[in-house]
């Protein structure tokens, strides 16, 4: 069947099965590898995107129902030139140690901030709490979660926050 | 856990989606959020021929509020619940109640219709459906029905569906001002089902004795359940104590839970208990609007 | 100001933060495609235990999209078995795991079929397709059925007991005997497992033109892999490439050998094109090696005062269905290191490695160690009680000192592993502990109900053994840029080492740190003859081997700029990593002289292990009526010798930490009496969440050196593992003291609370 759709701000158009997921599409056909897919049946998180200003699984979608979305990956939220300040704020904690979940908590992290710029330390837990970490122990992440709210409060500039599509 | 072969189908209109559903014999599913659905494919559970997706029929969408009581169609997301605070008055037990319900990402996809059909026997929301005494509207080749909560759940992920119906929306009786209620459930970690789990609501004569009792009860057999039982013990009396310990020994008497790998029967038997105990307690203590 | 020597012991940022943040790490299933590409599927018994009639893959051989389907029967005479790494005992043999089964299965996940199809969804539809026809055999579903014997797993060896070990110190017999006070108790840990967030994955490309076999998806030991393929698939080893990506976590489960690593890269070269095989995680949990499973029956005696005169006693492992690369770890380990960091003169324990029809064991984290520690904390605490003596003092009066290291541990027999704790000052951990949680405020709460829950606090020590040897290597080489490329044997799995070995090269060269190119780590291409990372070995093993390399290379630079320079090589200084001076002054840029090639092989060799060591303390608040633990407090005191990265350490601690809290609380496979495993998806083993342990610290620090390698550090990063079962633990039994709840089994869940609570109180009643 043929999708259309939006991702990090491009038009796409593939012609795909309608049992491919949203992940295994992005994966496979867009090789947009950042989004990582750790259970496929809606428990980890690793395969975290942006569909329509909302984080969701993506392993839980199917590419066909994406007709017509706007979606943001981790690519999405990201740039070449500079870490984002929600990146260097994970860094900087080291809130990451093998990788592997980390897509899915910049992405779920971003989506937060973005809608919750002022969200304390219980919600960013009950937030995260979808998304497994087997590494970290998740508190070098709350609080790089944490310290890059400054970076999304208002009177920030968009551009600062989200990469070059977010 | 790569998702078995089907057939997929976005039609516009709720007719449209019934007669996919109709001419399928049965092997078509129709699909929601898909928070629910689509684990069950990934394990091979269920294997439909074809999905219908329910995401264009934009009327299914909208929550109505009006002295009736609340309605809510059936592709409502918990989202959505969340982020209408007129269900703060409206409705608060749902409120609560859905606060539980599984994580973040689940909630911007989830749909309480998808909840319903679904009939997890540990979900909250069929547990808020038979407890307030929800009418949930259905739409098949039949015609449009409305099903009582009490005869919609027959038993493990089992509803009074037939398969070409879909679910339109749920309606939620008015909900007085000065009713008390509580909803308490515990699950292993924050997100997962309830073990165990309790919506309850009375209002209050002009003594301050309880009437029109409500007690509903989650994770302890293969439906959620009302408690007549519970609710005798509570009707007509102050809610104190006393009363309060007599309905947690009436809910652990009236439930015939089964051992899991998550709980054991008798931890499940007096974790409801426990429930519905600190639910009457919240009721009883929330201050008079 | 000091340009050198000022990256070792730094917090420095991470190299691999740049790639993962960007979601830019190439994992092995993030690789291209390659062309006429082939994904595997495999077919897993769903039968704990029984014979295999017939296979019968005509129907998914069929099906469209399908190009072969493989059975042992396209393996010839004799199918492959998975080889034993470590304590590779010849007795172990006959328990030898096939690639795929033969005759018989023995676990629910065993290999039954390898699908070849065009994409993984038909490949996965041509499972269901397949028809094993298996006359079920009586599943041996835990110890007591693997000792009765009833059911053997390999009728031909007759028993299902795979080797007894014993841990030996001093006469226990004669301690025992002359004892003022001796306490029995029985206790159990459950089966769980690693869970790295990454599954497994192969791609397998055979060049049938030049005889050359790549392998992608490699992990932790990728030198031993490829010695091992290359004999199963009759190939010299300098025939094959394995390449280690990206890794999404190893834990000890990811990257031993395990069947698939031979039948895909087998598929491979049968087809000749690629094959893709990604696993799935129901896959996961029930075909990664499995971890954990021990009982014991043990016995401590005492003297009044609290002086340890002897621990004996017998272990059980339940081991599982066969014996793989490295299944013997955690049972050697539950009886060697069951004393800790306690001084007890006399030992005596032995530990039996049970078969029963269930996924085979590995090592997870503290291997063993994990185990053990509940074991002896749990005793300690219990012995405490009985003698009327403080925990902590208890703990205290027999913690090894630092003037009795070396201090020898129990040898364990057979094959004579002996084992010494190297350096370290036990007490002081055990001091900064109890001042980091306020033990003396916490202690007051101890079994005191406050709002409807009981107040527990407990301490509990422990040692963390690392660095095994036997050697590691590197190689540098001064590129023509003037910066250096390392190449080291070790492996990545998240610890950071693409940063942590830059740090060591970079003092070690004395250059800053932008003068190192790139770690290049794991693959079998970058280095002649590695090893890999396990048994917290990487720092000690590959950075010594990179301190040796960085020495050698220095020694050939100045070789090559006394040659340029005119002088001897002992007159060669080496400026600010970027040029070399001569005597009166004369000096060469190192980018001119590097046209020349200049490298350097490093070694290490090693046979003692190093200590890191610490405590834990916990508080926590028990909801007796729901059996609920709320862990209010948690600290973790650790000394891992010298640090080369407190940031990376520091994080290996926390989360060390958090997956021992899910193993004390809510990580189990269960299996029922079948042999079904029945947690087959997340949504049933349950693994720690960010609302879970909030409140958690950890201070880690290097005051004692190890005196074992050039560098004095010490493998470290399974000590919060370690201690974590034995302090929670402890915690609840000390806040239901009033109840008199003893707990003598993990995990803690609410159940498990729930009904101890109840058990308590009627035996209260009934008194």
């Amino acid at each position: 069947m043929p999708v259309k759709f939006r991702v990090n701000g491009r038009q796409v158009e593939v012609d795909v099965e309608p049992r491919l997921t949203l992940a295994d599409c992005l994966r496979h056909h867009l090789r947009l590898t950042g989004t990582h897919v750790g259970c496929e049946h809606g428990v980890c998180g690793a395969c975290t995107v942006i569909v329509d200003g909302a984080a969701v699984r993506s392993c839980l979608m199917l590419a066909v129902q994406a007709d017509g979305a706007e979606i943001v990956t981790v690519e999405g939220l990201s740039s070449d030139a500079e870490l984002t300040p929600l990146q260097k704020s994970f860094r900087k904690h080291h809130a990451l140690q093998c990788g592997f979940c980390t897509p899915g908590m910049i992405t779920t992290a971003h989506a937060l901030l973005s809608e919750e710029p002022d969200c304390d330390a219980a919600r960013v837990r009950e937030v995260l709490s979808g998304n497994l970490c087997r590494c970290t122990g998740y508190i070098p992440i709350v609080e790089a979660v944490l310290d890059a709210r400054a970076a999304y409060q208002p009177k920030a500039g968009t551009r600062d926050r989200g990469g070059d599509r977010a | 856990m790569k998702l078995p072969p089907f057939d997929y189908a976005c039609p516009a209109t709720l007719p449209e989606a019934v007669q996919l559903l109709a001419t399928h014999d049965g092997e078509a599913k129709a699909v929601a959020g898909g928070q629910s659905l689509v684990p069950m494919l990934a394990f091979r559970l269920a294997q439909p021929t074809l999905l219908v997706d329910l995401r264009k029929l934009a009327d299914l969408r909208g929550i109505r509020i009006s002295e009736k009581g609340a309605t809510l169609g059936a592709m409502v997301r918990w989202r959505d619940i969340e982020d209408d605070d007129r269900l703060d008055i409206a409705h608060p037990l749902l409120k609560a109640a859905i606060a539980h319900v599984a994580h973040y990402q689940v909630r911007n996809r989830g749909t309480i219709g998808g909840s319903l059909a679904h009939a997890d026997p540990a979900a909250e929301m069929p547990g808020i459906a038979i407890t307030c005494d929800a009418e949930i509207a259905v739409v098949g080749k039949s015609g449009a029905r409305v099903i009582q909560a009490a005869d919609f759940f027959q038993g493990a992920l089992t509803t009074a569906l037939t398969p070409d119906e879909i679910i339109v929306e749920v309606r939620l009786p008015a909900w007085p001002k000065g009713r008390r209620w509580g909803f308490e459930e515990f699950a292993r970690r924050r997100g997962d089902f309830a073990m165990a789990g309790a919506a309850v609501f009375y209002d209050q004569d002009e003594n301050g004795k309880a009437r029109n009792a409500h007690v509903g009860v989650i994770g302890v057999a293969d439906r959620p359940l009302r408690l007549p039982s519970v609710e005798d013990v509570l009707n007509g009396r102050i809610i104190d104590q006393a009363a309060i310990g007599a309905a947690e020994a009436a809910t652990c008497a009236a439930v015939d839970p089964q051992d899991d790998i998550h709980a054991s029967a008798a931890y499940r038997r007096a974790l409801v208990g426990t429930m519905v105990e600190r639910a009457l307690q919240r009721a009883a203590a929330r201050p008079q609007q | 100001m000091r340009t050198v020597n000022s990256l070792i012991g730094s917090p420095i940022e991470r190299f691999e933060d740049l790639r993962f943040l960007r979601g830019r790490g190439e994992y092995v299933d993030d690789l291209a495609a390659r062309n006429d590409m082939l994904h595997a599927a495999i077919l897993r018994s769903s039968v704990a235990h029984g014979r295999i009639r017939s296979i019968d893959v005509a129907a998914a051989r069929a099906l469209p999209g399908v190009h072969n389907v493989i059975t042992a029967k396209d393996m010839g005479n004799r199918v492959p078995r998975v080889p034993m790494r470590l304590q590779p005992l010849p007795e172990f043999e006959r328990f030898g795991q096939p690639v795929i089964a033969e005759n018989k299965v023995r676990y629910v996940g065993e290999a039954l079929a390898v699908v070849l199809a065009g994409t993984a969804g038909i490949a996965e539809d041509a499972l269901g397709l397949i028809e094993a026809d298996i006359e079920p055999l009586p599943a041996v579903a835990d110890r007591h059925a693997s000792a009765a014997e009833a059911s053997l797993l390999f009728e031909e060896v007759g028993s299902n007991l795979a080797m007894r070990f014993r841990a030996l110190r001093g006469d226990a017999s004669a301690a025992f005997a002359g004892a003022p006070y001796i306490r029995r108790e029985r206790f159990r840990t459950q089966r769980h497992m690693a869970l790295p967030m990454e599954p497994r994955g192969l791609l397998a490309e055979w060049d049938a033109a030049r005889g050359r076999l790549t392998v992608y998806g490699g992990a932790k030991v990728l030198f031993f892999n490829r010695r091992t393929l290359a004999k199963q698939m009759g190939l010299p080893e300098s025939a094959i490439e394995i390449v280690e990506n990206d890794v999404g976590g190893g834990f000890g489960a990811r990257g031993e050998f395990y069947p698939e690593d031979f039948l895909i890269p087998f598929a491979a070269r049968l087809t000749g094109r690629p094959v893709k095989w990604t696993e799935d995680r129901r896959e996961h949990l029930m075909c990664v090696n499995h971890a954990r499973e021990a009982e014991c029956d043990v016995e401590i005696a005492c003297t009044r005062e609290g002086t340890i005169l002897g621990l004996r006693g017998h272990a059980y492992v339940d081991v599982g269905a066969y014996m793989r690369t490295n299944g013997a770890v955690g049972a050697r380990n539950v009886a060697q290191f069951m004393s800790g960091p306690y001084r007890i003169p006399n030992i005596d324990i032995d530990v039996a490695l049970q078969l029963t029809n269930k996924t085979p064991v590995g090592t997870y984290r503290g291997p063993g160690r994990f185990e053990t520690d509940f074991f002896r904390e749990r005793l300690l605490d219990m012995v405490a009680q009985d003698l009327g003596l403080d925990r902590v003092e208890f703990r205290r009066r027999n913690l090894v000192s630092q003037r009795e290291m070396p201090y020898q541990l129990a040898t364990i027999t057979p094959f004579e592993s002996k084992d010494e704790l190297d350096s370290g000052d036990y007490h002081a951990t055990l001091d900064r502990c109890l001042h980091e949680i306020k033990w003396s405020d916490k202690s007051k709460l101890a079994g005191k109900l406050i709002d409807g829950r009981y107040h527990g606090v407990a301490v509990g020590c422990f040692i963390e053994g690392g660095a095994a040897g036997p050697k590691e290597s590197a190689r540098i080489v001064l590129e023509l840029d003037g910066r250096y490329s390392v190449y080291v044997g070790s492996s990545a799995i998240g610890q950071g080492l693409e940063t942590v070995f830059a740090q060591i090269a970079a003092d070690a060269l004395e250059v800053t740190i932008d003068h190192i190119r790139g770690v290049f780590h794991g693959s079998t291409s970058y280095v002649g003859d590695g090893y890999g990372a396990y048994h917290s070995r990487s720092v000690v093993m590959g950075g010594s081997a990179i301190l040796d390399a960085a020495t050698k290379l220095r020694e050939a630079i100045r070789t090559q700029a006394a040659q340029r320079l005119a002088c001897q090589p002992s007159e060669v200084e080496i400026v600010d990593g970027v040029k070399a001076v001569g005597p009166g002054g004369k000096s060469i840029g190192l980018n001119s002289i590097s046209d020349a090639g200049i490298s350097a092989d490093g070694a290490f060799l090693n046979k003692k292990h190093t200590y890191t060591y610490g405590t834990h303390a916990a508080h926590v608040a028990v909801d007796p009526k729901i059996g609920h633990v709320e862990l209010l407090d948690y600290v973790l005191v650790e000394d891992c010798g010298r640090i080369i990265n407190p940031m990376t350490v520091h994080g290996q601690a926390i989360g060390s930490l958090v997956q021992g809290l899910g193993g004390a609380m809510m990580e189990h496979l269960v299996y029922d009496q079948e042999g079904q495993l029945l947690t087959g998806s997340l949504a049933d083993y349950l693994i720690p969440t960010a609302s879970d342990f909030p409140n958690l610290r950890a201070i880690v620090f290097g005051n004692h050196p190890s005196p074992i390698n050039p560098l004095g550090a010490k493998g470290a990063g399974e000590g919060g593992i370690i201690a974590a079962g034995g302090v929670m633990a402890n915690a609840v039994a000390n806040a239901l003291s009033a109840l008199g709840v003893e707990p003598r089994e993990l995990p803690l869940t609410p159940t498990r609370i729930w009904e101890l609570v109840q058990a308590a109180s009627s035996n209260k009643q009934s008194v």
